[in-house]
């Protein structure tokens, strides 16, 4: 019987860990762009765009990241359209991180005082004018934290795809496994990295936090 | 003609009817104080005429332009008519400078060094010229409001609708803002303002409206109106208030 050194264990975790990586940031970034475009539709004027961001929200954070993994790997696969596990695990975290920031952001500009809206406007400015230059700059600031925070959720959500055979850190950790027969160590291991990924994250949300409030402390 | 005709407005919210009828004309250079209770609908007029508030029957008219619900009647008429608020409104993420140049540049597209220049002008107009670097949560309250008059005084307006811009201040800071609307008032700027700020009614403004119930209950120049009030409403809001 083949034998595995803890660096064996380690460095195919590591290796692995990359597509975490890779996967966490295609979701965020797509996540977010996509969600930049929601919450346009979201906060507007049109009411049918108002309401078909609602539904789209309502839809993906009422279901399962699981299911919406399964729907867009074997869904799609039956209208004859062979889905690549990447392809399906990237476009479901995508739309599912876009469903949450769309929400937190919209937050964020609701945040913002009636008074700087009227403020805006009795000085004449239009619609468009007053979220470049007044609201969205005071909602960033608050959404920068909560932003940087959701992002462990997507690196923790990325776990989920190494059940449709996308090899993640997850699915290497399974795969180690069947191997060594060393589960504790090797989801140790795994949780180790995940740990690494995420600490950093939440403690800049807090960072972030603090600190954008010092800027604006009496607002 | 006047500057500011307010003809038959009505206005409500829900099933609460706030103004009921409302007529009322200012004319230029003239400073009118609206005063009465709370409910009585004077700061609703106020927002009508700046168009925060879109009204139900009844016309404004400031200037020859008309408030209409849609965003380039909207923006005529607030380019003749600034407004103040209670609570300032000030910028918070611009500092005092910035938030003074901001719709310049932004409405007017005036190019930045020429509204920097009216930025500086309008400031030091409030004595705070050398606060132009401040940030609004640096200032205080008194200092803040001044800056939000420079602000408005910034797009030259034909008229400034003052919201009981003292209410929110500290007693001490009360006076500095004052002090800069009665300069304003000597200027020759058309002011509408809500107050509470009887005395200052008294000595500065033109006339005074006495609102009641959604309709202006009594008009007419400050002496006549706090002297010789004469329907019971009025003389019952007076007796409540301690400073005349």
């Amino acid at each position: 019987m083949m034998t595995f050194t803890l660096w064996d264990i380690l460095r195919n975790l590591l290796l692995a860990a990359r597509w975490t990586v890779v996967l966490s940031l295609v979701s965020f970034i797509g996540g977010g762009l996509l969600g930049m475009a929601l919450l346009y539709l979201r906060i507007g004027k049109a009411r049918a765009g108002r309401m078909f961001v609602q539904g789209y929200v309502e839809l993906f954070q009422g279901t399962p990241l699981l299911m919406q993994l399964f729907l867009a790997f074997f869904g799609l696969g039956l209208f004859g359209i062979d889905v690549p596990a990447w392809l399906a695990a990237g476009l479901a975290l995508i739309l599912w991180t876009a469903a949450f920031l769309v929400e937190i952001w919209r937050g964020c500009v609701e945040s913002v005082a009636r008074g700087q809206w009227e403020a805006s406007a009795s000085l004449g400015m239009g619609y468009v004018q007053q979220m470049r230059y007044v609201i969205l700059p005071q909602a960033v600031r608050v959404a920068v934290p909560p932003t940087v925070g959701f992002s462990v959720q997507v690196v923790k959500g990325t776990a989920l795809t190494s059940i449709i055979g996308f090899v993640e850190l997850s699915k290497a950790g399974t795969v180690v496994t069947n191997a060594t027969f060393e589960p504790f160590t090797v989801y140790g291991l795994v949780a180790l990295i995940y740990f690494a990924l995420c600490w950093p994250l939440s403690k800049s949300s807090q960072i972030l936090e603090r600190k954008l409030n010092v800027a604006h402390r009496n607002h | 003609m006047s500057l500011i005709a307010i003809t038959e407005v009505k206005k409500r919210f829900g099933d609460v009817e706030v103004l009921k009828g409302i007529n009322l004309d200012v004319e230029r250079g003239e400073v009118v104080a609206i005063i009465g209770k709370s409910g009585s609908g004077k700061s609703t007029l106020l927002r009508c005429v700046n168009g925060l508030e879109m009204i139900d029957d009844g016309s404004i008219m400031v200037a020859g332009a008309q408030l209409i619900d849609d965003e380039l009647h909207l923006k005529a008429l607030r380019l003749k008519v600034g407004m103040i608020f209670q609570q300032f409104n000030l910028f918070p993420h611009l500092s005092a400078g910035r938030n003074v140049m901001l719709s310049q540049m932004v409405v007017k597209k005036t190019p930045a060094r020429e509204a920097e220049a009216m930025a500086r002008r309008m400031l030091e107009r409030v004595g705070l010229g050398h606060k132009f670097d401040a940030y609004p949560d640096q200032l205080s309250g008194g200092q803040q409001q001044r800056v939000a008059i420079a602000r408005a005084l910034s797009m030259q307006p034909m008229a400034l609708l003052c919201d009981e811009i003292t209410s929110a201040l500290d007693p001490e800071l009360v006076n500095e803002v004052l002090a800069v609307v009665k300069e304003l008032a000597a200027d020759g700027m058309t002011l509408m303002m809500v107050t509470h700020e009887m005395r200052f009614a008294r000595e500065v403004c033109d006339r005074v409206v006495f609102m009641h119930q959604g309709r202006v209950h009594e008009i007419g120049p400050p002496e006549e109106v706090f002297g010789n009030p004469r329907t019971p409403e009025l003389r019952q809001f007076l007796g409540a208030q301690l400073v005349v």
